[in-house]
C-alpha cells in the first residue's frame, strides 16, 4: 500500500486516552493493594509471640553468611545431578513414551512392560527408590559407585516414569487428522512422528514438562540421604555446628532461585509460540 | 428508520498489514446483507470486528443506539446480542449437540436448563437434528455440524446474525442444506450479515450486496444491480471469474 498511514480520528485518540487512564489506574490499585497486603502480613508475623526467637534461629544473617560457602558447594553437586538427570530423563522418558505408542501385535509385550514400568515407578516414593538404588546397586556389583551416578540413576528411574506419561499424553493430544495428513503425504510412521506429531506435541507438553522439571530441581535435594554432601546435607552440617536453622533457609532459597528462571522461561516461551501461530486477538 | 447495526470508518491492521481501511456499513432490522470479495479482502476480519472479537484500531460500531466500540461498554454483554457462525463450525467437541445449543442460554442468559433444552430441542427438530441432540459434534457430518452451529447462534434470539463463510468448509452436496436453513431464517425476518462466496445464494437471498476489496467497500447495492451492472472495475473482474 502506498497510501499515507492512517491518522487516528479524534474518537480513537479519546478512546486510547481512556484506556491509558484505565491502565494507569490499574497499576496504582495493584501497587496500593500489594503494599497494604504486605504490611498486614508483616505486622501479623512480627506480632506473633515467638517471632523474636524464630527470627533468631531461622533468619540470622550472620549464620547465613557463614553457612553460604559450604551450602553453595553442596548446591553445585545438586546442579550436577540435575544436569545429568535432565539428559537421562529426557532420553528414557521419550523412549518409554514411544514404546507405549507402538502399534501392532508384535509389540504387545513391549507395550505392557513400558506400561507396567510407568505404573510401578510412579507409585513408588522417590525416597525408597533412592535407598534401593543407593545401597542396592553398589552391593549388587560389589563396587564403590560415585554418589552422583547413583543419585542420577534413582532420579531417572522415577522421573522418566512421570515424564513419559506427559510425553505420551502430548503425543495423543495431537489431533488424529494431523497424522492422517502427514501419512497422506507419504511420510512413514517415524517421520510423521518426528516432523509433524512431536513438534506439535512439544507445545502441549511444555507446561507440564516444566512443572516436572521444577519438581525435579528440588527433588535432587533428596540425594542427601545417600550421604552425598549436597546443599541439604551441607546445611544440616552447618546447623549442627551453629545450633541455628538458618542454613536450611539458605539452602531452600538457593533451590527457589534455581526454579524461578525456569518458570519465567516457560511463560515466555509459550507466549511466544502463541503469538507466532495465531493471528489476531484472544478474547 | 435508523440502522440496527452501524459501522463507521472501521480501521484494522495486523502488524503493518492494513486489513480494514475505513469501512462504513449499515444493516437495518430484518435486512439481509451479503459481503462479497476475494479471499483476504477483509470480510472475516470485518465480521469479527463488528462483534468485538477483534479490537478495532479506529472507527465506531453502533448496535441499536449504543456505541459498543466504547471501551466503557461491557464487551461480553454486547457480544451476547450477536449470533455468530464460523466457517469451521467451532462447535465445542466436549459437549453434546444439545448442550452446545443451550450453553449460552443457560450460562449467559440464565435460562433454566429445562426451558433452554426444550427450546433447543424444538430448534434442532426444525433443522432435522432432533435425533442428534445427545450426540457429540464429531459424530455429525459437516452439514449437520454447521446446522447445529447455526442453531447454537440463534438459540439466544440475537438481534443480528453474523455468518462468516459458513459453507466454505462444506462439500457441494452439503452446502444446500445449510443455505436452505439460512434462507428460511431470512424469510422469517432475521437480520443477517454474511460473508460469502456463494454468489447465486447472495443474489437470491440478500437484500443488499457489499463488495469489499483490499479493506475498502468499493460498491454496494441491491444484488440485481451489483451483479448485473457492476460499476467498479475490480467488481467486474471479481464477478467475471464467478461467471466463467
Amino acid at each position: 500500500m502506498t497510501d499515507a498511514p492512517h491518522q487516528p480520528s479524534g474518537l480513537e485518540l479519546e478512546r486510547r486516552a481512556y484506556r491509558k487512564r484505565q491502565s494507569t489506574r490499574s497499576v496504582f490499585v495493584a501497587v496500593a493493594s500489594t503494599i497494604a497486603f504486605a504490611v498486614v502480613v508483616w505486622l501479623t508475623i512480627v506480632n506473633t509471640p515467638g517471632w523474636a526467637a524464630v527470627q533468631q534461629s531461622f533468619f540470622d544473617p550472620a549464620t547465613a553468611l557463614a553457612a553460604l560457602p559450604r551450602v553453595w558447594d553442596g548446591f553445585l553437586l545438586n546442579l550436577q545431578v540435575l544436569g545429568l538427570s535432565v539428559i537421562t530423563v529426557a532420553i528414557a522418558a521419550t523412549a518409554l513414551a514411544l514404546l507405549r505408542t507402538l502399534r501392532g501385535p508384535v509389540f504387545f509385550p513391549v507395550r505392557v512392560l513400558a506400561a507396567a514400568y510407568t505404573d510401578f515407578f510412579r507409585g513408588v516414593p522417590l525416597i525408597i527408590v533412592l535407598y534401593l538404588v543407593g545401597f542396592g546397586i553398589p552391593a549388587l556389583f560389589n563396587a564403590r559407585i560415585p554418589l552422583i551416578v547413583l543419585g542420577t540413576a534413582a532420579i531417572t528411574i522415577t522421573y522418566s516414569a512421570y515424564v513419559s506419561e506427559v510425553i505420551r499424553a502430548g503425543i495423543e493430544a495431537v489431533h488424529p487428522s494431523q497424522r492422517l495428513a502427514a501419512r497422506a503425504l507419504g511420510l512413514g510412521y517415524a517421520r510423521t512422528l518426528q516432523l509433524v506429531v512431536l513438534p506439535q506435541a512439544l507445545r502441549k507438553m511444555t507446561p507440564p514438562l516444566m512443572n516436572d522439571f521444577v519438581s525435579m530441581q528440588k527433588d535432587v535435594g533428596l540425594i542427601s540421604i545417600l550421604g552425598a554432601v549436597d546443599a541439604v546435607r551441607a546445611a544440616q552440617i552447618e546447623t549442627a555446628l551453629s545450633y541455628n536453622f538458618t542454613p536450611y533457609v539458605v539452602a531452600g532459597l538457593l533451590f527457589v532461585l534455581l526454579a524461578i528462571p525456569t518458570v519465567r522461561l516457560t511463560d515466555w516461551y509459550t507466549a511466544r509460540l502463541r503469538e507466532r501461530e495465531q493471528m489476531g486477538s484472544i478474547v | 428508520m435508523s440502522a440496527l447495526l452501524r459501522a463507521e470508518e472501521l480501521w484494522k491492521s495486523f502488524g503493518d498489514r492494513e486489513v480494514l481501511r475505513g469501512v462504513s456499513l449499515e444493516v437495518s432490522a430484518h435486512e439481509v446483507v451479503a459481503v462479497i470479495g476475494a479471499s483476504g479482502s477483509g470480510k472475516s476480519t470485518l465480521l469479527r470486528c463488528l462483534n468485538l472479537l477483534e479490537p478495532i484500531d479506529d472507527g465506531r460500531i453502533l448496535l441499536g443506539d449504543e456505541d459498543i466500540s466504547d471501551p466503557r461498554v461491557n464487551a461480553n454483554r454486547a457480544r451476547s446480542r450477536f449470533g455468530a457462525v464460523f466457517q469451521s463450525y467451532n462447535l465445542f467437541p466436549h459437549l453434546s449437540v444439545l448442550d452446545n445449543v443451550t450453553l449460552a442460554s443457560r450460562a449467559v442468559h440464565k435460562v433454566p436448563r429445562p426451558e433452554a433444552e426444550e427450546r433447543g430441542l424444538t430448534l434442532l427438530g426444525r433443522v432435522g437434528l432432533a435425533d442428534k441432540a445427545r450426540e457429540h459434534p464429531d459424530r455429525l457430518s459437516g452439514g449437520q455440524q454447521q446446522r447445529a452451529a447455526i442453531v447454537r447462534a440463534i438459540a439466544t434470539d440475537p438481534e443480528i446474525l453474523l455468518l462468516d463463510e459458513i459453507t466454505s468448509a462444506l462439500d457441494p452436496e452439503l452446502v444446500g442444506e445449510v443455505l436452505e436453513l439460512v434462507r428460511e431464517l431470512a424469510d422469517e425476518g432475521t437480520t443477517i450479515l454474511m460473508a460469502t462466496h456463494e454468489m447465486s445464494f447472495a443474489r437470491d437471498v440478500a437484500h443488499r450486496v457489499v463488495f469489499l476489496d483490499a479493506g475498502r467497500i468499493l460498491e454496494q447495492g441491491p444484488p440485481a444491480e451489483v451483479f448485473a451492472n457492476p460499476r467498479a472495475e475490480r467488481t467486474k473482474e471479481f464477478l467475471a471469474r464467478f461467471r466463467a
